[in-house]
């Protein structure tokens, strides 16, 4: 092979022109996928005394895009940031099992709503001055689909919301995103914020050595009154209660007496 | 008060989301305008004048805003909100995308995917993949909200509103529109049909799902959907996926092929007014919600419904 050197730089040889490209990724710990919510008696919330929790979802495939984009040299460090309880300096850990740099914990015990994590999070990241925020779409306990968004209007930086495929190109990224109708792809000027969709990538799961090195990592353990404290809400939960249950209906013996009940009983052919 | 709503559009056509936003803003006010922000859509916007019950229709008019770019859209809403004490927009793909930067933009808390109005301040919305309803309580002065078109009735037409220009704002500076690449169907949308069918894992393939989801669904008048595996192994497009974190439907009739009903799936169709399941095993999670269900192989079930449908048709 001839020496780099020799070779015409290609365009999008983004490695040697952002040397130094940071990347943040804020994660959430939530309720384990897995597990069916259940609401607490009293309709004050969402049960989440002894279940399991993990990652969220989206976070994780966000992580995993991250760690690739370092792998394939576009990227030299990756931070991971969560604003939770003590607890959740256990999905920073996965997170730096995966291949996470360093972590930020933003304690707090409180639930903050996303206004106020999206400006902690611009906080971290006037801290951090990262080219690239990775995050999740959606956060499975609230789906609230907004903590990106809003970051990146707070940041003043462009937005790829509901990314299937994220290329560094330069100074710019170029996302695949999905849409109503199909897939859109957007390039944007770094810094910039992507969301993950669900078909971006499949996360690894860590390896014993891996997990065992990332007990060695640091997690910067910051209070939320660092950052000024939580304000009080814009929006308060007056209740949570069970959606209408659907009843089981009955099991049909062959499709001829699906399509009649379907057109006598029920009257939606 | 007054509302702004959000017209969901693909710059030629308006859609039924918009109708449906406008009821859920006659919620929280009479004074309700619709925005129509794309690329010509004058045609669009005269759709839009047409809705019984709006006052007004707004038209923002550029290549970013034809693209649907977020930041373009924000900076086009933003100055408008002066003017309106509550923003409210069709939860689509689309509308989820720009909706809480504009809330960001005002300092004031996005709500997202509600599906009922209290008043003017108190909305219900669903959250834990629709197996908690969250009533929230909203302190304030203008509202973002993103509504989920299943909930609500659309409003009809019949009305004849005035339409004015308005400053289609800066664009997007830092953001660059590279490509489209949109399916295109004859089919009725997923989002609006009365009667949608649904293919799983269990098709096997692309070819399979073709060659068994969709003839049923022609047969029916039906839009086709899809579980997450099916999406993701590559059997149907991904804007077929029905779910937590695809495309919530609620049609007359669901019909789902060979789909287990895993908690995702069933938060973007449980509330179908008729479920249909075909499934081979018969603990299937699927058959707690289904109407009708039966367990079967759909190699054979599907081309016998084929066939009684032929017979109820004849
Ligand atoms: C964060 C997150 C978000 C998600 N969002 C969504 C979402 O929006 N939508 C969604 O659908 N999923 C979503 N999922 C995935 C979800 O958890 C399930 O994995 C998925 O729905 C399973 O799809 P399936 O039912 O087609 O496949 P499977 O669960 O594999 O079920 C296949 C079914 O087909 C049946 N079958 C097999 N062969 C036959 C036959 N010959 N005849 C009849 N029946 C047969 C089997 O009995 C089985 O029940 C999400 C997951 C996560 C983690
Ligand atoms: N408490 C949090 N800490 C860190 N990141 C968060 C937190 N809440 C939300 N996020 C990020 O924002 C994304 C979208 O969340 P949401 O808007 O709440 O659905 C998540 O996938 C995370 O990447």
């Amino acid at each position: 092979m001839p020496a780099q050197d020799a070779m015409p730089r290609p365009l999008n040889d983004s490695f040697r022109q952002t040397p130094t490209m940071k990347i943040l990724v804020p994660v959430k710990r939530v309720l384990d996928y897995n597990v069916k919510a259940r609401v607490k008696p009293d309709q004050s919330g969402v049960d989440l005394s002894n279940v399991k929790m993990a990652m969220n979802p989206f976070c994780e495939i966000a992580v995993e895009e991250a760690v690739r984009l370092k792998e394939k040299g576009a990227a030299e460090e990756v931070i991971v940031v969560s604003i939770g309880p003590t607890q959740a300096q256990e999905t920073i850990r996965t997170a730096l099992a995966m291949g996470g740099d360093r972590g930020v914990l933003i304690q707090t015990d409180a639930d903050p709503e996303p206004l106020e994590v999206a400006k902690l999070l611009k906080a971290v990241a006037d801290a951090e001055q990262p080219s690239l925020i990775v995050m999740g779409k959606q956060a499975i306990d609230g789906d609230n689909n907004a903590v990106g968004q809003m970051l990146s209007a707070l940041l003043g930086w462009p937005q790829a919301t509901f990314a299937s495929k994220v290329e560094i190109a330069g100074q710019a990224v170029r996302v695949t995103r999905e849409v109503d109708g199909g897939l859109q792809t957007l390039e944007l000027d770094l810094p910039a914020v992507v969301t993950a969709d669900l078909r971006l990538n499949e996360p690894r799961y860590a390896s014993l050595p891996n997990i065992m090195k990332a007990k060695k990592k640091t997690i910067d353990i910051k209070s939320v009154d660092d950052f000024g404290g939580l304000p009080s809400g814009h929006l308060k939960v007056t209740k949570v209660t069970e959606p209408p249950k659907r009843v089981a209906g009955v099991k049909v013996e062959s499709a001829a007496e699906l399509v009649s009940k379907l057109k006598t009983e029920a009257g939606v052919l | 008060m007054a509302v702004l709503v959000y017209a969901d559009h693909d710059n030629s056509a308006l859609k039924d989301n918009t109708h449906k936003a406008v009821t859920a803003a006659k919620g929280l006010s009479d004074d309700v305008d619709v925005l129509v922000a794309g690329a010509n859509v004058d045609a669009v916007a005269a759709q839009a004048a047409k809705i019984e019950g709006v006052r007004k229709v707004l038209t923002a008019q550029s290549d970013a805003l034809g693209h649907g770019l977020a930041e373009a859209i924000s900076a086009a809403i933003v100055p408008l909100m002066a003017n309106y004490d509550a923003l409210l927009v069709p939860a689509t793909s689309a509308g989820k995308n720009f909706a809480p930067r504009v809330a960001a933009l005002l300092d004031v808390a996005p709500i997202s995917e509600i599906t009922q109005v209290v008043d003017a301040n108190t909305f219900v919305r669903p959250i834990y993949a629709g197996n908690a309803l969250e009533t929230v309580v909203s302190s304030d002065a203008k509202k973002v909200i993103t509504v989920r078109p299943t909930a609500f009735k659309a409003a009809g037409d019949g009305g004849s509103a005035a339409i004015e220009a308005v400053d289609p704002g800066p664009g997007a500076p830092k953001t660059r529109f590279v490509s489209d690449e949109l399916v295109k169907s004859d089919r009725p949308e997923l989002g609006a049909a009365k009667i949608v069918v649904s293919g799983g894992r269990a098709m096997g393939s692309a070819e399979e799902f073709q060659r068994v989801i969709e003839p049923l669904a022609d047969k029916l008048g039906a839009a086709v959907g899809a579980s997450r595996a099916a999406v993701d192994a590559g059997y149907a497009p991904n804007d077929y996926q029905v779910g937590q974190t695809g495309k919530v439907v609620a049609p007359q009739l669901y019909v789902a092929v060979g789909i287990s009903g895993a908690i995702q799936h069933l938060a973007g169709m449980k509330d179908s007014k008729v479920i249909v399941a075909i499934n081979k095993d018969a603990d299937a999670p699927i058959f707690q919600v289904a109407d009708y269900g039966l367990v079967a192989d759909y190699k054979s079930a599907v081309p016998e419904l084929m066939a009684a449908l032929d017979q109820v048709k004849a």
